[in-house]
């Protein structure tokens, strides 16, 4: 029997793991900043938080799998489309981002990891797209 | 903060994952040694807490106390929550699952210790 796959199994476990290191990464961070500091540059920090929920929608919908496959795609594009987005603003604007948020100058401040775990997602979603499985079968 | 403590607890977790890349190099799957490492570095993590803890009550200052907070008890969830799904479905994954887990730790008691000598965020 051909290996049918969902994003939730083998490769895909290590890609959820970094996921959710940076969803962890993102919420603390924006919850520190909106909670202490959020006056000194909402739109900054109210993108940081926007990140945040990006990267627990799309560790959710990996860790499903299966029917998640379309919000996992669709949260991995929204972040690689935020990272270059953010990351272009922070470096022609920076007087609008004070301080660090993960998309910042395209995630300098975690090794670029914010840049490259998109493209690695959408990869992997590719690989596994539903479409993909049931030639498989 | 006990520099000294905290560069230990990192440099144990380092250690730690490195044995977990090198088991899965070798397709293993984790085996006992590393997980009981891996609850080793998780022990280190709770005494690190209760340093922490003393010193603040103590009354010393943190840059800033949310995101030292945050990073203190944020870095007791990882190993825990990393392990729960590395063993889920037991295949080569879950060593490198457990490897990112504890790559994890040393990146955050570092920042910790970055906010402890005053770094705002």
């Amino acid at each position: 029997m051909a290996p049918v796959r969902s994003s939730a199994t083998g490769p895909g476990r290590v890609l959820v793991a970094v996921y959710a290191i940076f969803a962890l990464a993102a919420t603390s961070r924006a919850g520190v900043q909106i909670g202490t500091k959020f006056h000194e540059a909402p739109l900054a920090y109210g993108l940081s938080a926007f990140a945040a929920v990006v990267y627990v929608v799309a560790t959710i919908a990996l860790a499903k799998g299966d029917r998640w496959w379309w919000v996992a795609t669709a949260a991995c594009t929204v972040e690689l489309l935020g990272v270059l987005a953010i990351g272009t603003l922070s470096i022609f604007d920076r007087a609008a981002f004070p301080q660090a948020t993960v998309w910042s100058v395209y995630g300098q401040g975690y090794l670029f990891i914010p840049l490259v775990l998109p493209v690695i997602g959408l990869y992997w979603l590719r690989r596994t797209a539903p479409a993909r499985r049931v030639e498989a079968d | 903060m006990i520099v000294g403590f905290s560069v230990t607890v990192a440099v144990c977790a380092l250690l730690t994952a490195l044995a977990a890349f090198a088991q899965s190099a070798r397709n293993r799957l984790p085996d006992r040694p590393l997980l009981a490492a891996l609850g080793i570095v998780e022990v280190l993590l709770v005494a690190q807490l209760v340093i922490g803890v003393v010193l603040l009550a103590g009354g010393e200052r943190p840059g800033s106390l949310a995101t030292y907070l945050a990073y203190l008890i944020g870095c007791l969830l990882v190993l825990p929550v990393g392990a729960a799904w590395a063993l889920a479905e037991r295949s080569r994954s879950s060593t490198v699952v457990l490897g990112i887990a504890c790559l994890a730790v040393p990146v955050m008691v570092l920042r910790l210790i970055e906010v402890w000598h005053g770094a705002s965020a």
